[in-house]
């Protein structure tokens, strides 16, 4: 079947099995690979993206349900060569090791900050609930995305600095 | 010690030397623009999946795979019969159906005579997309006669238990290792047995003996493990993309198993979706994917689902430990014995130094202070995944910790004295050190007393004592668990250690360009630990070179020098050990140069970060950059003096390093539902020397995590039948940000005498010390209920069943 997806604003379209995953189209058919593949059963939240600005697993969603909407991947992050605060607050904050769940944690954290601009640490918690990180135990995602919180207009590239 | 503030900033406001430098690698990462095994697609390529046994015991019958070859997309399956009929030049088996394990035992890459687990490899499809390719599985019609599955390590010891590994010959399911022992021995076994006879004896002393179980986890990365292999048929060259922390010994491994020249096999770690052990071992979906580029001629991608990742790699633990402590009543210990059930699975894939066939467990004695310590290792076969190296272990130490770590808390309770009192009196003291433990390790520095009284105070723990007493009067359960560890981190010393007989010692490259900017080489694999970063630290510490002027190598056999690779903390302590030792051949050739620049003798010269200069006049000098071009100039150099400064280091450790911390968990218990929740984590680490101390902290954090999950939520359980209970992540339960507390951290720094930076690495540390904090908390919190132990992990079910008094094997469905 032929589907049409937006994906950060480009229409893709592609004749594909009715089958195949949205977290496939994005990597194998869109060449989009910032978008990972983690659990198969919605559990871990590496393959999170948007689909129509709300956060879907893309794990467990058909490519065909999407058709017709606009997905928005962590490539779509960066405007004009700028990286969202969210980006710019998991480099400032040390928010990612070994960066397999950053993507998904990115989409989360900015889609939060769309929606509730001055989150509590509990909310961004809960917010991040259904995305497993194996590496950083969780802190410094939770401060970086109140980072972001705290610096929604920050435009200067992200420089390094030595926190004491 | 280098204080943070001190180091100067460069240009670009890096810090010069060591400080909380932000990451090279996010930029990429935050980008979606990380290269992981599944984002490499080669022109050609073609998908795998692997037919996997349903079974955790039978005889192969029969398999047809005339369905599924006729699938269209389908291009080729291999099974265990065709896998035979491959003959290997190569001194470890004759074909390709066996492989060897990083312990001189075989594994077999695709079953021939029976299947020894349930997820062991059958057969190999090979198709056109990876849709394809599973479709495919569906079709191989697999007859099986079933056997009777051996799903529990005491089962395995029985004289009527089926046997497993009849494939080698066996008539039981014992394991020999490569010494031709049954079992592992360490420590004094007849002082340690007489000691706690007497004290058994003396009214003045007490014997606590308990069984504790560390059960089976996985270290669960985030990304599976997977592989992309090219073998080009025309200049017979192997490329193999893979997840691998050990890309160089993975390389001589497939040189034995495939029998191609090593000099033609390229291996190739990209970023790495995590790691924490489950990366060390060599797979047969590797191997499958190397064979299935031969047959076909073109790159094959073999990436296993999360289910086929915790039902097959090498999962964690499995040991059964029965210990006793002597003390005297006042809360000197006098002795540990512990007695170890060792369950590996169906075949021996751990990954220890084949002269520690337990790893590194015999540290169990701890951070205490006695004379008799002793341990003896049976490990049995069972009808388990093989593995065992894996989930920041240390090589054993994590269970050796929670061992020690829940005995010194019985005792406690059994003498009624305050486990933070007890540690207290037993610690080994500064003046100590080095330290020779009652099994021979020598422990290199501690302050083990200042860094515990540091965590007490952040705790705040006198205080915490007396809200837990106002609370138990009110019926509320809360708890208060204390955890002090020592790690042996850093193999190896070469003489000692090796890993199929490749020693333990790692490689290291720097060039200095002549614009004076660096290239550094190195042996070791992130999976996450950021050494492009702290690698590019230790060179500007060590030559003033700005970080972001020095690049960092890793990950490809072909670019980098041969090092046995990133687990069981070691790329600190080894690697970080050769980047300083290059770094200062490179200032002593430096020294040189400038020498002959400066018409003087290398003697006069003095050295101040990125600069020599003549002694008693500082404006007379050259910097390392000036230095670097002039080493490349017409300069006359003195007799034997090649020019350049690029040079290349082995560092062989001349012993372990010794990281140690000490660790509070405060719980609060629901004992009508047994729910626990994590309210305060207290987390005071010394690992000597921190080069980068935001990512100390990070890795710190995510240990911790892990301790939470392996504590309460984690287990590969079986039944009876042999199915894996743990085998999605539905079933085996990770720690959310939820469950994890807002970590307090806290450091003492004291640093490691025989390390040329006085680091001693970290990595694993919090996965080590952290899970007895956890447990040592819930049972303080329903001691009152006359519960002295429990098995991890602490579900609510479990802790109710504890708070019963009836207590049940956490990894068996069925006792």
């Amino acid at each position: 079947m032929e589907v049409t997806i937006s994906i950060n604003g480009t229409p893709v379209t592609r004749d594909i099995e009715p089958r195949m995953l949205l977290v496939h189209f994005v990597r194998e058919e869109a060449g989009l690979r910032g978008t990972h593949w983690g659990c198969d059963t919605s559990n871990c939240g590496t393959c999170t993206l948007w689909v129509d600005d709300t956060p879907v697993k893309s794990c467990t969603m058909l490519a065909a349900q999407a058709d017709g909407h606009a997905v928005t991947t962590v490539e779509g992050l960066e405007k004009g060569g700028e990286l969202d605060p969210v980006q710019k607050g998991f480099i400032e904050c040390h928010g990612l090791q070994c960066g397999f769940c950053t993507p998904g944690m990115l989409m989360t954290g900015r889609w939060l900050l769309d929606n509730n601009p001055k989150p509590s640490e509990e909310e961004i918690r809960e917010a991040i609930s259904g995305q497993i990180c194996r590496c950083t135990g969780y802190k410094n995602i939770v401060k970086s995305i109140q980072w972001a919180a705290e610096n929604p207009a920050a435009v200067d590239q992200v420089e390094s600095e030595v926190n004491a | 010690m280098t204080a943070v503030e001190e180091v100067p900033l460069s240009a670009a406001g890096n810090p010069i030397g060591f400080g909380s430098m932000k990451r090279v690698e996010d930029q990429r990462f935050v980008r979606g623009q990380g290269n992981y095994v599944d984002d490499v697609n080669l022109p050609g390529m073609l998908h795998s999946a692997i037919l996997r046994s349903p079974f955790a015991h039978a005889r192969i019958v029969s398999i047809d795979t005339s369905a599924a070859e006729a699938l269209p997309g389908v291009v080729a399956v291999i099974t265990g019969k065709i896998l035979e009929g491959i003959p290997r030049p190569s001194l470890l088996g004759d074909n390709f159906a066996w492989m060897p394990t990083l312990s001189y035992d075989t594994q077999a890459v695709l079953a021939t005579d029976k299947v020894r687990f349930q997820g062991q490899e059958v057969a190999f499809v090979i198709a056109e997309n990876r849709y394809i390719a599973k479709d495919a599985l569906e079709l191989i019609d697999v007859e099986y006669e079933p056997l009777e599955p051996v799903m529990d390590a005491k089962r395995a010891m029985a004289p009527d238990a089926p046997v497993i590994r009849d494939d080698k010959g066996q008539t039981d399911n014992s394991i020999t290792d490569v010494h031709g022992h049954k079992t592992w021995e360490s420590g004094n076994a007849i002082g340690t047995a007489e000691a706690i006879a007497k004290a058994e004896a003396d009214p003045n002393c007490v014997v606590v003996s308990e069984d504790i179980m560390y059960p089976r986890v996985h270290p669960a990365p985030m990304e599976t493990c997977g592989s992309v292999a090219y073998l080009d048929k025309v200049t017979g060259q192997l490329t193999l993309y893979t997840t691998s922390q050990a890309p160089h010994a993975h390389r001589t491994v497939y040189a034995m198993v495939a029998g191609l020249p090593e000099q033609k096999i390229r291996v190739i770690s990209p970023d790495i979706g995590g790691g924490f052990g489950n990366k060390v071992g060599v797979y047969p979906g590797y191997v499958l994917s190397i064979v299935g580029s031969i047959v076909t001629g073109k790159p094959v991608k073999w990436m296993e689902d999360r289910s086929e990742n915790l039902m097959s790699t090498s999962f964690a633990r499995d040991y059964h430990m029965s210990g006793k402590i002597a003390a005297t009543k006042d809360g000197k210990i006098i002795a540990v014995d512990v007695d170890v059930l060792a369950d590996h699975g169906a075949f021996n894939g751990v990954a220890q130094p084949t002269n520690f066939p337990a790893g590194f467990f015999h540290i169990f004695s701890g951070s205490y202070d006695y004379e008799f310590a002793h341990c003896k290792v049976t490990p049995v076969y069972t009808n388990k995944a093989p593995g065992g190296v894996a989930y920041a272990c240390s090589f054993r130490i994590t269970e050796a910790a929670y061992f020690i770590e829940r005995m010194v808390d019985c005792l406690a309770q059994e003498l009624d004295m305050d486990p933070a009192e007890l540690r207290l009196k037993n610690l080994i003291k500064p003046e100590q050190f080095p330290y020779t433990s009652p099994t021979g390790w020598e422990y290199d520095s501690g302050q083990y007393e200042k860094t515990m009284r540091v965590a007490m105070e952040i705790a705040g723990y006198d205080e915490l004592r007396r809200e837990q007493a106002e609370k138990r009067a009110r019926g509320e359960y809360m708890g208060i668990g204390i955890s002090f560890f020592t790690e042996g981190v850093g193999a190896g010393p070469r003489k000692t250690m090796d890993i199929l007989g490749l020693g333990m010692a790692d490689g290291i490259e720097l060039r200095v360009h002549p614009t004076g900017k660096a290239v550094l080489r190195i042996s070791v694999q992130s999976q996450g630990q950021g050494h492009e970063t702290t690698y590019a630290q230790i060179v500007a510490h060590e030559l003033g070179i700005p970080p972001e002027d020095i690049d960092v190598v890793h990950g490809d056999t072909d670019q980098t020098p041969f090092g046995l690779g990133t687990y069981g903390s070691r790329s600190t302590p080894v690697s970080g050990a050769a980047a300083a030792v290059v770094s200062r051949k490179v200032k002593d050739r430096a020294r040189i140069v400038a020498a002959a620049a400066l018409e003087c003798s290398p003697d006069d010269l003095e050295w101040e970060l990125g600069r020599w200069y003549v002694k008693g006049d500082k404006e007379r000098g050259k910097t390392i950059q000036e230095i670097a071009l002039l080493s490349h100039s017409s300069l006359e150099l003195p007799e034997g003096v090649e020019g350049q400064l690029d040079a290349t280091a082995v560092y062989n450790p001349p012993n372990l390093t010794y990281p140690y911390g000490c660790y509070i968990c405060v719980v609060d218990v629901d004992p009508g539902t047994g729910q626990v929740k994590v309210r305060r984590f207290i987390a005071v680490d010394d690992c000597g020397v921190r080069i980068n101390p935001m990512i100390v902290e990070g890795q710190v954090h995510g240990g911790l995590a892990d301790g939470i999950g392996m504590a309460l939520m984690e287990v590969i359980a079986f039944d009876n039948d042999g199915n894996c209970l743990g085998g999605s992540f539905m079933d085996y339960l990770l720690p959310t940000a939820i469950e994890c507390p807002d970590w307090e951290l806290g450091e003492t720094v004291t640093p490691s005498p025989h390390h040329p930076i006085g680091a001693k690495g970290v990595g694993e540390s919090a996965t080590v010390g952290s899970p007895a904090a956890v447990v040592n908390a819930v049972i303080d919190a329903i001691s009152p209920f006359g519960v002295r132990h429990a098995d991890m992990p602490l579900t609510p079910a479990n802790v109710w069943r504890a708070i019963q008094g009836r207590p049940v094997r956490v990894d068996m469905a069925v006792e």
